[in-house]
């Protein structure tokens, strides 16, 4: 597929909100239980912010991607059969319980909701409903791939389990990086998750490489014509200056090209970050964290390039030779 | 319930793009507005059609055959094209089968695009939505038009005849005759779409004619020579004559 660069910022500014979100929420859950230092509202409230500002960086991204984007409106109404519906309804609902999330924690806002004498319980409650939207907006972002049953490279739930994976290792990253400055007490924990988080998207991805490495096409030039002959070629695809076919379903660079990317993103996403991470918890520096989230970032940005660009599209096969 | 489709013969296909033009003439000057085109008479021209015709080549010098093969939306009877539109733009209607896209609720996100295996959908660069096939829907029910002539623009513009039209479902329909009897066949089957378009196969008229056809080998006269040896008997006829 042509990779549109509104969708991969879209799936990577979203991803990294969610996974901040999910950090903080963490973070925030096991100070409650006294398990870390608990950290003052306004620094959840301002995580908080941040995390709906990158949400609202890939809401804007998503908007270059439609050719009618003052009509967007109407992309809420088929969400009982359209994930691309669902991720449109579940985008703003994050968004909304992330703003509230910040609001509760900003003001402070408690009570004693549950009778457990225990602080904090309000912004439990929001948090723990916006990590539930926040894990269905996940999974709407995955199955808008993997739902496609005949982009055999997408549909599989290593899709929608790495979109998982690489948005909160992401999120983790950048929350060390935060921390680093608003919360020193609390660096540790969101490195080490992120540590274990880049282990497992490590994991993910490589199994999903795998698997794309040894498909099984399911489809082929016979059965897309109907004519049953071993040798089949075309001659013409009907057109010679190009068409939608032509630039919607290729990545149009050589094979050489999407290789290098592959070896980028390995190297950009999973190990050099792992050790701008280890080497912030060894130094105590605050760089290495922001270094580790760029670099990781930038990673990202090749990686979804080079997801786009690896799945190939079963139309292709109708449009091989110009004439 | 009605199922309208084409029903395209491959052996008569000669490859004439008439199909082509005559789609693009109709579907351009129809209430829609013109179908987007760029560098028309330039170099690299491109632009949105419903319809295309390829040319494939079967087997290898010197056996080879020319196929040429006519694609445009197939309206598959399971559209996957249709679920995944957040906006409801893309629809199957009820009461003729025909998929068809809604220009005007259509936010052009292309994911119907993607979710179609046969490539037939075509994005309109400049009106920035969706467009495909509509079987003519604008023609093949305007009571203006001679009944004759309420047909697709390609079916009628077609100088072999390649293309028919009509209701698969009706199992005593042209289309649905021509596809029992000439071994009718779709696109892609393993994806479970179900297209309503089928395509007719090259066909071949042969007559299979054994050695053993050219040359009696069970002629009587060999069997049972009756030429070589006569019989000394005495019989009626020595008797008479
Ligand atoms: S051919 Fe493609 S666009 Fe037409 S109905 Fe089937 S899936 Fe949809
Ligand atoms: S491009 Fe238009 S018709 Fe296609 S899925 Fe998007 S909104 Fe629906």
């Amino acid at each position: 597929m042509h990779p549109a660069f509104s969708v991969i910022f879209l799936t990577t500014l979203i991803g990294v909100g969610q996974g901040l979100f999910l950090a903080l929420f963490s973070s925030q859950t096991y100070s409650i239980v006294n398990v870390l230092p608990a950290q003052p509202g306004g620094y959840y409230a301002l995580g908080g912010l941040i995390a709906l500002g990158f949400l609202a960086a890939g809401l804007v991204a998503s908007f270059f991607h439609l050719g009618h984007p003052e009509r967007a409106w109407r992309s809420a109404s088929q969400w009982r059969t359209s994930w691309l519906s669902r991720e449109v309804i579940a985008l703003p609902l994050v968004m909304g319980l992330l703003f509230l999330y910040a609001v509760v924690n900003w003001l402070e806002l408690d009570a004693d909701l549950f009778g457990w004498r225990l602080h904090g319980q309000v912004p439990l409650i929001v948090g723990a409903l916006g990590a539930a939207a926040t894990l269905g907006l996940f999974l709407c972002t995955g199955m808008i791939y993997g739902a496609v049953k005949f982009l055999q490279t997408w549909a599989t739930p290593l899709t929608v389990l790495n979109y998982f994976l690489l948005g909160s290792a992401s999120g983790f990253v950048f929350a060390a990086a935060y921390a680093a400055f608003k919360a020193p007490n609390v660096v540790e924990f969101y490195a080490a998750w992120a540590m274990v988080l880049i282990v497992a998207a490590f994991a993910g991805r490589a199994a999903a490489l795998l698997r794309n490495a040894r498909i099984k096409q399911v489809a082929n030039l016979q059965t897309a014509i109907g004519i049953r002959h071993s040798k089949v070629q075309q001659r013409a695809m009907g057109f010679m200056g190009g068409s939608y076919n032509t630039r919607e379903y290729r990545h149009g660079k050589g094979l050489a090209f999407l290789k290098s990317v592959k070896w980028i993103f390995l190297a950009l996403v999973f190990p050099i970050p792992f050790l701008l991470l280890w080497l912030g918890l060894a130094l105590g520096s605050s760089t290495a964290y922001v270094a580790a989230f760029a670099v990781q970032y930038v990673g990202l940005l090749f990686e979804r390039w080079f997801f786009f660009a690896q799945a190939d599209h079963p139309q292709n096969l109708y449009y091989q030779v110009v004439g | 319930m009605t199922q309208l489709a084409l029903v395209i013969d491959l052996n008569v296909c000669v490859g004439c793009h008439a199909c082509v033009t005559s789609c693009k003439q109709w579907n351009t000057s129809g209430q829609a507005g013109p179908l987007f085109d760029d560098h028309p008479y330039d170099k690299d021209p491109t632009g949105t059609f419903f319809n295309r015709v390829q040319t494939y080549e079967i087997g290898e010098f010197p056996n080879t055959e020319t196929l040429h093969f006519p694609k445009s939306c197939l309206h598959c009877e399971e559209p996957p094209c249709v679920p995944v539109c957040p906006t409801g733009a893309s629809y199957k209607r009820k009461e003729d089968g025909i998929v068809l896209v809604d220009y005007d609720k259509c936010i052009g996100c292309k994911y119907c695009s993607w979710a179609c295996p046969y490539g037939a959908r075509e994005f309109d660069e400049k009106q920035k939505v969706m467009k495909k096939c509509t079987l003519c829907v604008d023609r093949i029910y305007d009571q203006s038009i001679p009944e004759d002539r309420r047909k697709p623009a390609c079916v009628i513009s077609c100088p072999t005849s390649a293309r028919l039209f009509g209701d698969v479902h009706d199992p005593e329909s042209e289309v649905s005759i021509a596809i029992r009897e000439g071994g009718g066949y779709q696109l892609m089957p393993e994806w479970g779409s179900k297209p309503a378009n089928h395509y007719l196969p090259r066909r071949k008229t042969k007559m299979r004619i054994h050695e053993d056809e050219l040359v009696r080998a069970d002629n009587p006269l060999k069997k049972e020579d009756i030429r070589k040896e006569k019989s000394t008997d005495v019989t009626l006829d020595d008797w008479l004559m």
